[in-house]
């Protein structure tokens, strides 16, 4: 009989395929949506990025291939139910295992090295990667995977920015907008606008990697004063008419979550990042029984 | 705006007839080229095995596998972010020759001001659009620099390779520019700036 970890490790190895190859449903209608928008405003050149992106997407379910070159840096969100029989240490191996195993297998392009000399792993993974986030929750037997294999174009776009509390949140908009015009064409927009408000640097940092690669678009913050910020950002930056690609258009963004944690007093910390059109994720649920869950989306999407 | 097919290698005269936001498409050979490559070009002093004399590059590192002859399969192809390795472009331009960048994110000034005095053009892709790119780079013709995998000297055969758009023209112009001095100044409006 398989172990759970051998389940582990094979769910890791076609959540990292299935992610960089399978587009989410919330991310396709919004690119339609981008798309139409487009169109009604006759920007013909934004049109044709639009159309070019939706022609790719096509043309990855119907080849099975990747949508994007870049297959990332793996980052898992794992919530562990309290019943869940696993051992932390073992399940983060079997996750390793198992980004080493696509790889290798598919093969896919790997992006590891050391920071320093360059050097390659050659395997998607090492000191530190895959990134593994735990949650845990109580009175569950079930382990939920979630992995982004975040790209780089996207990611080489992060700030921070540790704003005076009395910035306010005219400073929030500010520092906003400030990144997404600095980051221009390269974040490869539409994108989707990861906020982390509050909490320590680290937090924020976090939060706003949650919230630009984790997040359906369509899910809004509960905390009605944070949920109405989303849709001004979002108004916003679609103002500023950098568009597809960054040639000029409508749709700069796709979404903007944010997430947020208490802070301190005297901190007033603001992240942002960037995630890239393709909005590459996939998640599956295993049960204490070994059977592996996928979301109902993606079931119909395999199923081709 | 218009829409051209053109075959590489480009002369000085095509280049300049170019124009913001055209679209091209492109057949015959592509070079790819990215970071670890221009670093040795020009980093490293070490010129280029084949001759880009009014060659088209693209910046790129691709996924691939290679077959028992030695040749390589596609796998994923597909384009990265240029302003990375904007410091290179005049090089590339000057000494040898290179009429065109395919890239996406754009370039910097020195080498918007570049390409209008050697009359060369920037032609943007959609970044990420690699399932399409892939289908479009027929061939993988030649590897040079091996040891820099995937980082290499890539020589692609391409057909229908597009659409591309005209986002920096051999006259000055950044489509680029023009729409971040657009959103300055709607930052600006926003109350914002």
């Amino acid at each position: 009989m398989e172990s759970i970890y051998d389940i582990i490790e094979q769910t890791a190895c076609d959540l990292y395929i299935r992610a960089l190859q399978e587009i989410p449903q919330d991310i396709r209608l919004a690119l339609l949506r981008g798309q139409k928008a487009e169109q009604e405003q006759n920007n013909e050149t934004a049109t044709q990025m639009m159309l070019t992106i939706l022609n790719n997407i096509e043309v990855a379910d119907r080849d099975h291939t990747l949508v994007c070159q870049d297959t990332g840096l793996p980052i898992f969100h794992v919530t562990v139910g309290s019943d869940a029989p696993v051992s932390i240490p073992e399940l983060k191996a079997a996750l390793t295992r198992g980004c080493e195993r696509a790889t290798r297998e598919r093969p896919l392009r790997s992006n590891t090295v050391h920071p320093l000399t360059r050097k390659h792993t050659g395997t998607n993974t090492g000191v530190g990667i895959p990134v593994v986030h735990l949650d845990f929750v109580s009175g569950s037997s079930e382990i939920e995977l979630q992995l982004a294999p975040k790209g780089s174009g996207s990611e080489n776009m992060s700030f921070l920015r540790m704003l005076n509390p009395s910035d306010g949140i005219k400073g929030i908009h500010k520092f906003v907008l400030q990144c997404i015009f600095e980051s221009g064409a390269r974040p490869c927009p539409p994108v989707i606008v990861g906020v982390g408000l509050g909490g320590t640097s680290d937090v924020a940092s976090g939060l706003a990697k949650r919230a630009s690669s984790f997040r359906k678009i369509g899910s809004v913050n509960p905390d009605p004063d944070v949920a109405r910020l989303e849709q001004e950002l979002l108004h916003e930056i679609n103002q500023t008419g950098i568009g597809p690609q960054g040639l000029g258009g409508a749709t700069t963004a796709l979404a903007v979550h944010i997430d947020w944690a208490h802070t301190h007093i005297s901190q007033n910390p603001v992240a942002v990042n960037m995630q890239c059109w393709r909005g590459e994720r996939a998640e599956a649920v295993i049960t204490a029984a070994g059977e592996v869950r996928l979301p109902q989306a993606e079931l119909a999407g395999s199923q081709k | 705006m218009s829409e051209y097919h053109l075959r590489a290698p480009f002369d000085e005269s095509t280049m300049r007839r170019l124009q913001l936001e055209d679209r091209v498409y492109l057949d015959g050979t592509l070079f790819g080229i990215r970071d670890a490559t221009q670093h040795r070009i020009f980093d490293e002093g070490v010129a280029p095995p084949a001759d880009l004399t009014g060659a088209v590059c693209i910046h790129t590192a691709p996924g691939v596998r290679k077959r028992p002859d030695g040749t390589y399969e596609k796998i994923s192809i597909g384009t990265t972010t240029s302003p990375r390795m904007d410091r290179f472009v005049p090089g590339l331009l000057r000494q040898y020759g290179v009429r065109a960048i395919v890239g996406k994110g754009g370039l910097l000034q020195p080498s918007v001001e570049a390409m209008q005095s050697f009359g060369a053009v920037y032609l943007a892709i959609v970044g990420g659009a690699a399932a399409l790119e892939t289908l479009q780079i027929e061939e993988i013709e030649q590897v040079w620099w091996e040891d820099l995998m995937p980082e290499c000297l890539w020589k692609f055969r391409v057909r229908d390779f597009g659409p591309l758009i005209v986002a920096i023209d051999a006259h000055g112009n950044s489509l680029y520019q023009k729409v971040q001095n657009q959103a300055a100044a709607r930052i600006k409006a926003l109350g914002f700036a």
